[in-house]
């Protein structure tokens, strides 16, 4: 019975998400005249050369799907670019990224009953996404028999143990991030499907940002059915799985949408910098400045936020409180990503790597930031002749992009959940240093019962041998530590504990385990 | 030529433990022989690989090239013969090697009573790399299983064997689990677990035969009732013994274990026995000449380090611990809780059977000195408990610092309360309780 509900569910799943999938390559794009002045008069294009190319090419015309529409519009960008770079006619230029530049015109022109139906065709893929994985993920209420940890199988699964479907989610993953950050104007439908919550909260149609919030929340949501499913037996999971949610939710989503609402920045108040890199980047402190006393209050919060607060924070509780209570990439890490948390590689090779990188990325960022804030306060372009902007921009794709994204969660199905957390995100960096050097966090080695299992070390999702202090009867404190509980959880002795205690003694260490009086 | 190394023949937790604690305070060359795996692997884990928790690289608790790197060299062969005359062993390749001192290490081997078929295809112990591998070649043909013997192995296997879906029958012997071990309310709470999760216990069950099939394969059992159980595959989990055959014709003393006085020295020179292979020949107070548990091996390994590097250290085990995990129940014990308890023992007893946690506390009756504590479904600190027990502390103060005592992870609920207002009830006091001290929890940490 609850089989075939499952299976049911996981068919229903996969219809709607072959919907989804599916609708990049629908819709027609056809732009007219008129739309076409608007987009001119809203970009102040002086162009003539690239008017005239679209004219000719692209209004009253019919496109079936948006790739070769895309590449009309950016082929004629291209041209008239080269001629006025060669010209110098630098006004002329349209220096917005191509397939940004065409998303904007694309968002117009899109027709059909995609555009025409949008509350239906939301029904059908997210509906029915949503719909057929709470049917996949609720009988395991049964399925997974009485409360405790269920890891059965996981070794034996080919989604959770890098078998075919496990690179088939990879391949998926990257794909949905290659394009939402390289090809918004192949992803329109997508957007208009949100179009209308968007308006109900910000007023604006939904860009493709906007889509991707709203899916992540999705995604967490329905993924948290399954945490609070799986750890019913463990109420530390249950908290730090709803604290996770709520912050994501109201923080990193509803909040920011609002306050467009109101005219005022859109912002995070929980994304602190430097995994917020660009707080600083001009345009968003000239933003800031801008919209007055709301602003300011945003650009204080901020600077507090990464200088006191999460340090401070830091100190009574450990990293925890933001990697894995706060954070929405970590968020997401410990809902969509659990079920690939033991895929984390947990070599020594793979600790030196870890700390090289995660600390390498720390200080780009700050230097980035140096670069940044030097350039607004002189209103020089470039320091020591780099330009500001190219750092900026390197940053952006390499880290912003690539690694946070991309990578950040397109590899949950090769290396774990936390790849991002843990190699690559600057702030857990910072947060690492000051849990290890000061606070009151530590793992608790429970005397001499540890058993060499290894369950602790397997289910780490940042990879940390924990076993190997453990079995030494070593307390346990490690820079790179989120304190997401589950080596306490899986560990069928009792041996571990996270908690928060005196800085004295913090990270004990017996010449033997606890037991032995080797008289 | 080179020195002679000391070799462990072994390479469990208790062979191992001795090796890297030899390594840490000398040079000498050390040469670790097992033939069951070249690396050192978890055998508690073995249930987890089973059960596709883990793969087998994760019971590894060092990785490969940490053995190199210390200068521990490993041989995977089989140890034939030892000649304590002229200091060395026979393999099984034929090759001889010479030893400046011997560690025998060579743990169990699963317990077999002269059953009538015990010896089919589908019958087997699991104890080894090999009786996993074993058991993974027939998984596919099993549909239902017996084990025999109610003890940990028996109740892991049985878990191992329902978690891939397998229907399991548990002949147990005694009338209720592991009651020769746990009192009888924690007991019967545990066959109430075992039948929850969907175990078919048979209590006062023994096994009379294997039947075998056309294929010299188990096809079922009969019990000493009579009755048939249809099944492919039996379980025999009734206890294991010393793995010592190869040891019994050589000149080194032996009884069910190798015998060893209280430094592990054999009755050969230079040749020690630790772990599950080492027979006490004087058991200390209250424990047992064979203790075939993880943590015995550790510090027996811990201990015969220490003479092998210029301190005679003689075993002198602290106060008794242990664990295990009966299905979703964690269970852990810490001082002397008897199964059967004596006055004047006795036991004060607290249950909340909805929740299927269980705290049983042991003291004298008359000074009411603290005895031990038996946990189910709550953890408690292990250094908290050893203080205790070393201080003698009385069974009013345990009850006062069960605040202390109490590791379960944060915001899990807390029993305290409920624990010690039963006790007030049962033994008409009225202690109260005090609040957690980190420093009391420190200071039992460090101390000695």
């Amino acid at each position: 019975m609850t089989e075939t509900i499952q299976k049911l569910g996981l068919g229903i799943f996969l219809i709607g998400l072959t919907l989804f999938c599916a609708l990049v390559f629908l819709g027609d794009y056809e732009l007219s005249s008129k739309q076409f002045e608007k987009v001119i008069s809203d970009k102040g294009i002086k162009s003539k050369l690239f008017i005239e190319n679209i004219n000719t090419t692209i209004i009253d015309k019919k496109f079936s799907g948006p790739f070769k529409f895309s590449s009309t519009i950016i082929s004629a960008l291209e041209i008239s670019n080269a001629s006025h770079k060669k010209n110098k006619e630098w006004n002329k230029v349209i220096w917005d990224k191509p397939h940004n530049f065409s998303y904007q015109i694309a968002k117009e022109a899109g027709s059909g009953p995609i555009k025409e139906n949008k509350g239906l065709f939301w029904f059908l893929t997210f509906g029915l996404g949503i719909f057929g994985s709470l049917l996949y993920i609720i009988p395991n209420v049964i399925t997974l028999g009485p409360p405790g940890i269920k890891n059965n199988g996981i070794y034996f699964n080919s989604t959770t143990n890098k078998g075919y479907l496990g690179w088939f989610v990879f391949i998926f993953l990257v794909a949905f991030y290659v394009l939402l950050y390289f090809f918004p104007d192949y992803i329109i439908n997508w957007t208009y499907i949100v179009d209308p919550i968007s308006q109900s909260l910000s007023g604006n149609l939904a860009s493709q940002w906007f889509l991707y919030g709203f899916l992540y929340c999705t995604v967490m949501t329905v993924m948290a059915v399954r945490m609070y499913i799986k750890y019913r037996n463990n109420k530390y999971q249950i908290l730090r799985t709803t604290s996770v949610l709520f912050f994501q939710i109201v923080f990193a989503f509803l909040i920011p949408e609002i306050l467009v609402r109101f005219e005022k920045p859109w912002y995070d108040f929980k994304n602190a910098f430097p995994l917020d890199y660009d707080f600083f980047f001009s345009w968003n402190l000239n933003s800031l400045i801008e919209s007055g006393g709301f602003g300011l209050f945003i650009l204080v919060w901020g600077i507090v936020l990464t200088l006191v607060i999460v340090p401070v924070m830091v100190y009574f509780f450990g990293k925890r409180w933001y990697c894995s209570w706060v954070c929405g990439c970590g968020g997401l890490a410990e809902t969509l990503g659990d079920p690939f948390r033991h895929l984390s590689n947990k070599s020594i090779g793979a600790w030196k790597f870890e700390r090289w990188m995660v600390h390498g990325v720390l200080a780009f960022s700050l230097l980035m930031t140096g670069f940044t804030l030097y350039s607004y306060f002189s209103g020089s372009q470039a320091v020591l002749g780099i330009k500001t902007q190219a750092i900026q921009n390197i940053y952006g794709f390499l880290i912003g992009s690539i690694f946070a994204g991309v990578i950040g969660t397109g590899f949950y199905p090769i290396f774990g959940n936390r790849v991002w957390c843990r190699f690559g995100c600057p702030l857990a960096a910072y947060l690492g240093l000051v849990q290890r050097f000061k606070s009151r966090f530590r793992i608790t080695t429970n005397g001499g019962q540890c058993i060499s299992c290894g369950n602790c070390s397997t289910y780490c999702e940042m990879g940390i041998d924990v076993r190997a202090y453990a079995q030494k009867g070593q307390d346990i404190v490690r820079s790179s530590c989120v304190g997401c509980g589950v080596c306490s959880a899986v560990c069928p002795r009792g041996v571990l504990k996270l908690e928060n205690g005196p800085l004295e003694n913090r990270t004990f260490s017996p010449e033997f385990p606890l037991g032995n009086t080797l008289k | 030529m080179n020195a002679p190394p000391i070799i462990v023949i072994g390479n469990g937790i208790a062979g191992i433990t001795a090796a890297r604690h030899i390594r840490k305070k000398s040079n000498k060359p050390i040469l670790i022989i097992s033939k069951e795996s070249t690396y050192f692997f978890s055998r508690t884990a073995l249930m987890y690989i089973y059960m596709g928790h883990m793969k087998w690289e994760h019971t590894k608790p060092y990785e490969n090239h940490f053995w190199k790197k210390n200068k521990l060299n490993l041989l995977k062969e089989t140890v034939t013969e030892i000649d304590p005359k002229e200091k060395t062993i026979s393999l099984s390749n034929e090759s001889i090697l010479s030893y400046d001192s011997l560690i025998l290490a060579t743990g169990s081997v699963p317990n077999k009573f002269g059953w009538p078929g015990e010896n089919l295809k589908g019958v087997q112990g699991l104890y080894s790399k090999q009786d996993l591998e074993s058991l993974e070649s027939l998984s596919n043909t099993i549909n239902h299983a017996v084990i025999v013997g109610g003890g940990l192995i028996g109740i892991e296997l049985a878990e191992m064997l329902h978690a891939r879906g397998k229907k399991v029958t548990f002949l147990v012997r005694e009338e209720s689990f592991w009651n020769n071990v746990l009192p009888k309310g924690a007991s019967e709470m545990i066959n109430l677990h075992i039948l929850s999760q969907g175990i078919d216990l048979r209590l006062k069950t023994n096994l009379s035969e294997i039947l075998e099939n056309e294929n010299g394969r188990a096809k079922a059992i009969r019990t000493d009732s009579g009755e048939i159980i249809e099944c492919q595959f039996v379980g025999l989990t009734a206890g294991v013994r010393p793995n010592i055959d190869f040891i019994k014709n050589t000149t080194i003393a032996s009884n069910r274990g190798v015998l060893v006085n209280k430094y592990l020295e054999t009755s050969e020179p230079n040749i020690y026995a630790i772990g599950d292979c080492a027979e006490q020949q004087e058991p200390l107070e209250n424990r047992r000449a064979i203790e075939a548990i993880w943590y015995t091996g550790r510090m027996m390994g811990e201990t015969v380090a220490q003479t092998l590097t210029g301190e005679k250290t003689a075993y002198h085990p602290g106060h008794w611990f242990n664990s295990a995990k009966f299905f979703d129940i964690e269970y852990q014990t810490y001082g002397v809780v008897s199964a059967h308890p004596q006055e004047p023992e006795i036991h004060f007893h607290w249950e909340d059977l909805e929740k299927e946690i269980a705290v049983t506390i042991a003291f004298h009756k008359d000074s009411n000195l603290f005895l031990g504590i038996n946990t189910f479904g709550i953890r408690m600190r292990h250094e908290i408990f050893n203080q205790m027990l070393n201080n003698e502390s009385t069974v009013f103060h345990v009850m006062e610092h069960l605040g202390d005592c109490n590791f379960d992870s944060e915001f899990f609920k807390s029993y305290e309360k409920e624990i010690l207002s039963k006790f007030n009830q049962d033994y008409n006091k009225e202690i109260k309780l005090k609040k957690k001290s980190w420093t009391r929890i420190f200071n039992s940490k460090i101390a000695k």
